[in-house]
């Protein structure tokens, strides 16, 4: 389990990081989105016990991590931003740092070792410098660092930020072995991401909780939830017939390819009539869909309203 | 093992797979040997002591030292693994004892390897090789503050080329606290008192005292002090680097 209670970190006049609370339980993997500069690498360093908070408290497993700093990092194992290892050392001679590190029995350390090095498939690099490696697998070395001792809680900093789909595809696979139950907590600016593996999202803009909640809650709130897109060649008569609907608010057509979008009045559901009127014209329709909303334009709109709550803010006080 | 021993271990490796522990070996070696053959007087001087090899030790380290410590904090720093290394269980403490085990034990794998000139004095006359011995631990023991100078400093900055300055500054600040031409240069502002205490912190003198044969508590007590002092002051800094 994490929890931040009121957690703030302040660079000089820059609040990094203003009042995150939130509270991420075994079984969850939650997704701290941001844009970049959103404070998320800041508020995991306090939360992994890196750098001090300005004000308010985090808890991993219930130790604060400011009064019982080494129970809290003995029970979270933590990807920083950039997997930063040591680059001289080979990769058998890092992750047995690890394991001395973390005071693991020799038994324990070596059946851990085995394992992780056979799920992040670096057998065939144990022997090479870290320096050599390409990126995607320093990140797996990274990760093979984060999860040796078997954590409870895992937070990780942008885990698939420079592989390749297959990579990514694959860590994807490793953390959701991993979600069942430990507490996940990552980091990303990726939305596919969110889908992929995350139950539960959290918004972060300018250091401030913007939205809590699941992908699909987050997806309903893009105007996109609900709207019926197509494509059909030589509608342009139906588009009119379309609009006189009583259920349809607007509709969209994409310069480029030519798809249409109807987008309902709120409440409505208009798949059925939609697909009704195109059958009355005896249109060739090619595909049609119902969208679930788009996460793109919802962290969109969450994370551009936030900046201009802070221009008005600091207008206001100028 | 404890996690003091994983730093250290790791430190120590990282020495040998870079080229800094050769590097360092063979300078510290071959400038042993010249100084105290050369500059020294060995043989002119006639008497069978290391006398001219010990006194040239505090120059050497000068050189040396803060090239061995100034990547110590600095490399961990500009590299990002300070975060790797501090969000795993251990004290900042444990890490800087680990670091500053690894650069001590290792000068001490320089001094057992100067045993050459050790061979050379016994085999041309009959030394007091008790003499030489305390030579030898205060050798290591000024070694020893001069580390936790260095691994202080090196806390202090990114940088390692500011990191090696510094560290050579106050070092031979320390050095030289003690020489005459220093406290005369003093003398006319401050008062006596102040001055003998400046005299005190000299490294020299404490090192001079006990490379004699002289194991005075007082001068052993200096450098183990001064040592945990600077420690200390470095673990200080990285805290304050947290809350910044």
């Amino acid at each position: 389990m994490i929890e931040t209670d009121q957690l703030t970190r302040c660079y000089g006049n820059l609040t990094a990081v203003d009042a995150l609370s939130m509270r991420v339980e075994p079984g969850q993997v939650l997704g701290l989105l941001g844009p970049n500069g959103a404070g998320k690498s800041t508020a995991m360093r306090m939360i992994a016990g890196f750098l001090v908070p300005t004000s308010g408290t985090a808890r991993v497993c219930g130790y604060d991590v400011m009064r019982e700093p080494l129970l809290a990092k003995r029970a979270l194992g933590y990807l920083p931003e950039g997997a930063p290892s040591y680059g001289e050392l080979t990769v058998r001679e890092f992750l047995q740092f690890i394991v001395r590190m973390r005071g693991l029995k020799p038994d324990v350390g070596y059946r851990r070792f085995d394992e992780v090095v056979h799920r992040l498939q670096l057998e065939e690099v144990l022997g090479l410098c870290i320096d050599t490696l390409s990126k995607g697998l320093r990140r797996r070395v990274g990760l093979a660092q984060a999860i040796l001792h078997d954590p409870p809680v895992l937070m990780l900093d942008e885990p698939t930020d420079g592989l390749d789909p297959n990579q990514k595809h694959a860590v994807r696979q490793l953390i959701d072995m991993m979600a069942r139950e430990r507490t996940i907590l990552i980091s990303t600016h990726l939305l596919e991401e969110v889908h992929a593996l995350c139950n539960r999202v959290v918004i972060i803009a300018r250091g401030k909780l913007q939205a809590d909640a699941t992908p699909a809650e987050l997806e309903q709130r893009s105007r996109y939830h609900g709207a019926v897109s197509f494509s059909a060649p030589g509608s342009g008569m139906s588009q009119e017939m379309l609009g006189r609907l009583p259920q349809v608010a607007a509709i969209e057509v994409d310069p480029l390819d030519g798809r249409i979008t109807v987008f309902p009045k709120p409440g409505e559901r208009i798949l059925d009539a939609v697909e009704q009127l195109l059958r009355q014209q005896g249109l060739e329709v090619s595909e049609i869909q119902l969208e679930r909303g788009r996460l793109d334009e919802v962290f969109r709109q969450i994370t551009t309203h936030a900046d201009v709550q802070r221009s008005m803010a600091t207008g206001e006080s100028a | 093992m404890s996690p003091q021993g994983a730093v250290m271990r790791r430190e120590l490796r990282s020495y040998f797979v870079t080229p800094v522990a050769y590097v360092f070996l063979v300078i510290f070696l071959v400038l042993a040997g010249i100084l105290t053959f050369y500059a020294g007087d060995f043989y002119e001087r006639g008497q069978a002591d290391l006398q001219p090899f010990f006194v040239m030790h505090p120059w050497l380290y000068l050189i040396l030292v803060p090239a061995l410590t100034m990547r110590m904090w600095a490399e961990e720093t500009k590299g990002g693994t300070l975060e790797l290394l501090l969000t795993l269980p251990v004290t900042l403490w444990q890490a800087m004892l680990g670091k500053f085990l690894a650069a001590w034990l290792f000068i001490g794998l320089a001094l057992v390897l100067t045993f050459p000139i050790w061979i050379t004095v016994n085999y041309l006359g009959s030394p007091d090789n008790g003499v030489i011995l305390a030579g030898y631990l205060g050798s290591w023991l000024m070694a020893g503050t001069f580390i936790a100078i260095g691994a202080c400093l090196s806390a202090l900055t990114r940088s390692q080329v500011v990191a090696f300055i510094l560290t050579a500054l106050v070092c031979v600040l320390l050095l030289l606290a003690g020489q005459p031409q220093v406290l005369d240069f003093f003398s006319g502002a401050l008062p006596r008192k102040l001055i003998n205490g400046v005299a005190h912190l000299s490294m020299l003198r404490h090192f001079e005292a006990i490379s004699r044969g002289v194991l005075d508590v007082r001068d052993l007590l200096y450098f183990l002090l001064s040592t945990i002092g600077w420690l200390l002051a470095g673990v200080l800094l990285l805290d304050l680097k947290r809350t910044r």
